[in-house]
């Protein structure tokens, strides 16, 4: 009895501690969102006050966009139909083409990275393809391209690939001169070099193309859904909304990029963080912002 | 066999790092080459394993001038972190040479275990090299040289980072190995009696620029232990030699720069 009262005694200090730990997190979340639910409380009550049709209030965006998008059936997600027509073919094409992006984007760099000979053919039109702002070329893709996917898939590669490439191509330059003349030595085959060596030296550059890639990919991705021959996707329902002047389903559209854009990034930070945690000194770099 | 012949190598900012160099190295000999830093060992050592085309000279292996890196080749550098893989664990770093020698990854995974617990490393395989100490990185190098099972190895102060128990330790694994392999091994050091106490023969170099001052053939009797052949009045006769050889290089330096 005495034992187990004395065993039972110590662990209030820790529990309290836990309390206050919880305490503490809850004000770092409060403190993280405050801004962002003052800011929505302000707009709610401006907007009402005002009672403009071209600002609704983010209470009535967020019922059009549950609405709209977000009120099917659990089985799918609670993806509407108008989701799965639109949101689907958008998403499906942007990842193709960031997909493509970093296939060539990265095969392409270290080549660039590792040969003087490719960078010193290469640099050039690299240069001159770069400065070329990604939007302008789109026109141009629509009259090479099949109207649709062709078209809007070879837009966002367009702008998608140079960040990669270039950061690619930044990190395969930057090996440890004594990594190659160790594989040099024990004689390892180009693939393994390339493998073992080049790609996971380059890989926190790779990553922090990739995550610029992701953001001008969505930039893309929309804007090459609001030109003419489009049948689908997010851009085409902005639009639609437009043509409609459905002022909410506008707004709804907005916010759904935003939350699409966040989400995606997300996803991208947590698997640059599970591949690049496992070696702490080489991630120092191109692990700055997001 | 092994045949160096008129070697001179310039760097691209013009330093002349080693001059006129003649060394033949037989089939399974050990050899230890020691001089005072700076004096071109490294050079030597990179130039042999075709890593810098030398500006003169050649590179002669079983009586084919070499171009490239020759086969059968291993290298401690005496950088060895940075020669060291990050993002592999100890144990993949060690076995990752040994695709090209055409073993299973099973085959792989146990000759690198076998090669760690040789160089005292058993516990260390499932750990990143950044996690070791200095001392224990230089014993993964070694254990990756060592499993590679080379013809020819080349090793650059390779036992500068352990502790005195583990060195010599690690020098009787270096000659156990050879023995057992017939290996071709240049090992650089800066410690004289380590240079006598392993091997065959002792090069010492000149600086400025590093050219061969001395070449002492070591007569100890094998197989070698680390009391009782330290004690022999020629292992002492020759540790004094080679001392006054390597400093009567750099007293000359330090009249010739006057
Ligand atoms: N890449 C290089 N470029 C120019 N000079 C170098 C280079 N590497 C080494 N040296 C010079 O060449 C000389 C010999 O260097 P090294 O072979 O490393 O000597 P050691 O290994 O005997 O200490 C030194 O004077 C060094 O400064
Ligand atoms: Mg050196």
């Amino acid at each position: 009895m005495t034992s187990m009262t004395s065993t039972t005694a110590p662990p209030a200090v820790p529990a309290r501690g836990r309390r206050r730990g919880g305490i503490r997190l809850a004000g770092r979340l409060t403190q993280r969102w405050l801004p962002f639910v003052l800011l929505v409380g302000v707009w709610e009550a401006v907007t009402r006050a005002t009672a403009s049709p071209f600002f609704p209030p983010p209470s009535e965006i967020v019922a059009a966009t549950g609405d709209l998008w977000l009120s099917g059936p659990a089985h799918r997600l609670f993806l509407t139909d108008l989701a799965m027509d639109n949101l689907l073919p958008s998403l499906g094409r942007m990842l193709l083409a960031l997909a493509g992006s970093a296939v060539v984007g990265i095969g392409v760099g270290i080549a660039l990275g590792r040969s003087e000979r490719v960078f010193a053919y290469l640099n050039p039109i690299l240069q001159f393809s770069r400065a070329v702002p990604p939007p302008t070329l789109v026109p141009v893709f629509i009259v090479l391209f099949e109207l649709g996917t062709q078209m809007q898939v070879a837009s966002i590669i367009f702008s998608a690939i140079w960040p990669i490439l270039l950061n690619t191509a930044d990190g395969a330059r930057s090996v440890t001169p004594l990594q190659m003349d160790t594989a040099e030595v024990f004689r390892l085959s180009a693939v393994d070099r390339i493998r073992y060596i080049i790609i996971p030296s380059a890989l926190p550059k790779i990553f922090a193309g990739l995550r610029l890639a992701l953001s001008l990919s969505l930039i893309l991705m929309v804007f090459s859904e609001l030109l003419p021959g489009t049948s689908n996707g997010i851009g085409f329902q902005l639009t639609d909304a437009q043509s409609r002047s459905d002022m909410p389903a506008m707004w709804s559209v907005i916010v759904l990029l935003g939350v699409l854009g966040y989400l995606l990034n997300t996803i991208l930070l947590a698997v640059e963080h599970r591949v690049l945690d496992r070696r702490r000194p080489a991630r120092t770099n191109g692990k700055v912002g997001a | 066999m092994l045949e160096i012949k008129d070697l001179t190598h310039t760097y691209a900012d013009g330093h002349v790092a080693v001059r006129d160099v003649n060394l033949t190295v037989a089939n399974g000999e050990l050899v230890s080459i020691v001089g005072p830093s700076g004096c071109g060992k490294s050079t030597l050592l990179r130039c042999i394993a075709g890593l810098i085309r030398p500006a003169e000279g050649q590179v002669i292996l079983d009586g084919r001038p070499a171009d490239g890196v020759p086969e059968g080749l291993a290298v401690v550098f005496q950088d060895y972190s940075r020669s060291l893989l990050p993002w592999l664990s100890v144990r993949d770093n060690v076995a990752l040479p040994l695709k090209r020698r055409g073993m299973s990854k099973a085959q792989r995974r146990e000759a690198a275990t076998e090669a760690l617990e040789s160089v005292g490393l058993a516990a260390a395989g499932g750990k990143y090299p950044w996690q070791l100490s200095g001392g224990m990185q230089q014993r993964v190098s070694i254990a990756r040289a060592l499993a590679y099972r080379p013809s020819l190895l080349l090793m650059d102060e390779p036992f500068g980072s352990v502790d005195a128990q583990t060195r010599e330790d690690l020098e009787d694994l270096t000659l156990q190995v050879r023995g057992g392999n017939d290996m071709t091994i240049l090992l650089v050091t800066h410690d004289i009696d380590e240079s006598v106490y392993v091997g065959d023969r002792v090069v010492v170099l000149g600086a400025s620029p590093g050219h061969v001052r001395a070449d002492l053939p070591v007569d100890l009797p094998g197989p070698r232990d680390q009391i009782s052949t330290r004690e022999l009045p020629e292992f002492v006769r020759l540790r004094a030699e080679v001392g006054r050889l390597v400093r009567g290089v750099t007293e000359t330096t330090a009249t010739a720069a006057k």
